[in-house]
């Protein structure tokens, strides 16, 4: 599958909040091959910046460009949030729901809401309450959910938080065959294993903007900057 | 202590004898305040819903003044409609005045604040859960709509219900503009007050008795029906 949203093309975007820069400005140009992760420390602008690409924060100045108009890019999207949000209804109900907003038939969704659910490994709790999941269980259900459309590209903040070391590998098992499938994935992660096991790009953020870029076997390997060289041993970034 | 107890003694045989005039007036009370309910949820929801998820102008504005007459007097609601309705007022030609109609329409003025700013509340928090994903997922501002009622359904009921106390056993504005006519707009609230001022308490008490027993059973078996206390989630 050839992605119609790449490259995407950030200019001077930025995202503020009561005057506040939270992100930005960011110039920044992705080609959407494979998996990008994203790394900083905490409140390094991650988050927003995701939110930002994805269309969940206001751009306050700068342009976002995508290859195809921006209702399409939308559409072609999905996020899952670093707190997983469950809808108060059934795990089913909560796979199905994407599908449901998007007009499919009603057994047709549930349908594959239950092959998702089997996939991520919620099979036996499809009739369970969503917001009585463990947090990793949650966090499994927002992955489901969000890979149910066959988005283009799929953003993750930190989609493995919480999840304990097997259940990490079955997400990134999941993670891998989606990119093979050729999703585009965008990812945030504090986990430097993962980002070593997944990354093709890197890109390294540092407060509120990005301070580094490159290919995952480059960044690793040396870095350009002592901050990055300091965040990749597990010193404190300043 | 004897009042109390001869009320309730009386209520029993007005109810085991299915005495028919107390079985018309409960029913005309039932309707009139089941009607109203519908009308006013109908109005209240959607008002609610579009509150919670749509940024415009006005929002706060009418936020503020239905939070305000949430405690808006009956008798002052019924006192307007009143006047809009009587023969010489603007809606005048309808000829609803000391109709049922007419309770059903000061009811509805009462109860739309109380739904509304209860169902505001219960949506409001949870768009706030819900926002990012929603907004995540593209959904049209009717399908956002729709899925904010759909999960709030219980605290909706807990707001219709709210509104149905309110309505059936609401007297200043019904007394004003139903007029209180025998066989015609005479219902529960309306006959308490009469026969209070008759000075037959026992009576008086026997619809007071059927008045709280038909509302507690309203209440359980819309909770029963929507099963909303059975399924224990959280
Ligand atoms: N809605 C908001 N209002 C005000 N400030 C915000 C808001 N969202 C984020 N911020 C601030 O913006 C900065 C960047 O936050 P962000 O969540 O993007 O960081 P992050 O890199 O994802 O951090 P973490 O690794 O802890 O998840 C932080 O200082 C945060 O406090
Ligand atoms: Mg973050």
């Amino acid at each position: 599958m050839v992605s119609g949203l790449f490259p995407v093309v950030l200019e001077g975007a930025e995202t503020s909040r009561r005057g506040r820069v939270l992100v930005g400005p960011i110039d920044l140009t992705l080609d959407g091959t494979g998996i990008c992760v994203f790394m900083g420390p905490n409140g390094a602008g991650k988050t927003s910046l995701l939110r930002l690409m994805h269309g969940a924060a206001r751009l306050t100045a700068g342009s976002i460009r995508w290859a195809c108009p921006l209702a399409q890019a939308r559409r072609a999207q999905a996020f899952v949030f670093q707190r997983p949000i469950m809808l108060r209804r059934s795990v089913r109900q909560n796979i199905a729901y994407p599908l449901r907003a998007r007009g499919v038939a009603r057994r047709i969704a549930l349908e594959r809401a239950e092959a998702w659910a089997e996939r991520v490994g919620l099979g036996g709790m499809l009739e369970r309450q969503a917001p009585v999941l463990s947090g990793g269980e949650q966090q499994k259900l927002a992955l489901a959910r969000a890979l149910i459309t066959e988005p283009e590209l799929l953003f993750l903040d930190e989609p493995c938080a919480s999840l304990d070391g097997r259940a990490t590998r079955e997400i990134e098992d999941i993670l891998l065959t989606a990119r093979a499938n050729g999703t585009s994935l965008i990812l945030s992660t504090h986990n430097m294993g993962q980002a070593r096991r997944l990354a093709d790009d890197v890109v390294f953020m540092l407060h509120g903007k990005v301070h580094e870029t490159g290919s995952a076997a480059d960044f690793f390997a040396r870095t350009r900057t002592h901050q990055a060289a300091a965040f990749l041993k597990g010193d404190i970034v300043e | 202590m004897v009042d109390l107890w001869s009320g309730l003694a009386q209520a029993f045989w007005l109810v085991v004898t299915l005495n028919s005039e107390l079985i018309e007036i409960a029913l005309r009370s039932l309707r009139v305040s089941m009607t109203a309910l519908l009308i006013a949820s109908l109005i209240a929801m959607p008002l609610a819903a579009l509150l919670a998820v749509k940024r415009f102008r006005w929002r706060r504005v009418i936020i503020a003044v239905l939070n305000a007459l949430m405690g808006l007097p009956p008798v002052v609601v019924g006192l307007v409609v009143y006047v809009l309705l009587s023969r010489s007022g603007p809606l005048g030609v309808l000829g609803l005045l000391f109709t049922p109609t007419a309770m059903v329409i000061a009811q509805v003025v009462i109860i739309v604040p109380l739904i509304a700013s209860i169902a505001h509340q219960a949506l409001r928090d949870l768009w706030q859960e819900y926002h990012d994903l929603l907004i995540s997922m593209n959904v049209s501002q009717w399908q956002k709509i729709h899925t904010l009622l759909w999960d709030t359904r219980r605290a909706l009921l807990t707001a219709a219900l709210a509104g149905f106390g309110r309505a059936i056993g609401e007297v200043g504005a019904i007394m004003i503009v139903g007029g209180n006519i025998d066989h015609a707009t005479r219902v529960l609230t309306t006959a308490i007050a009469l026969e209070t001022g008759k000075g037959d308490f026992a009576l008086a008490l026997a619809l007071g008795f059927v008045l709280i027993a038909m509302a507690i059973s309203v209440s359980l078996s819309i909770h029963w029906l929507s099963g909303t206390e059975r399924e224990g989630r959280w």
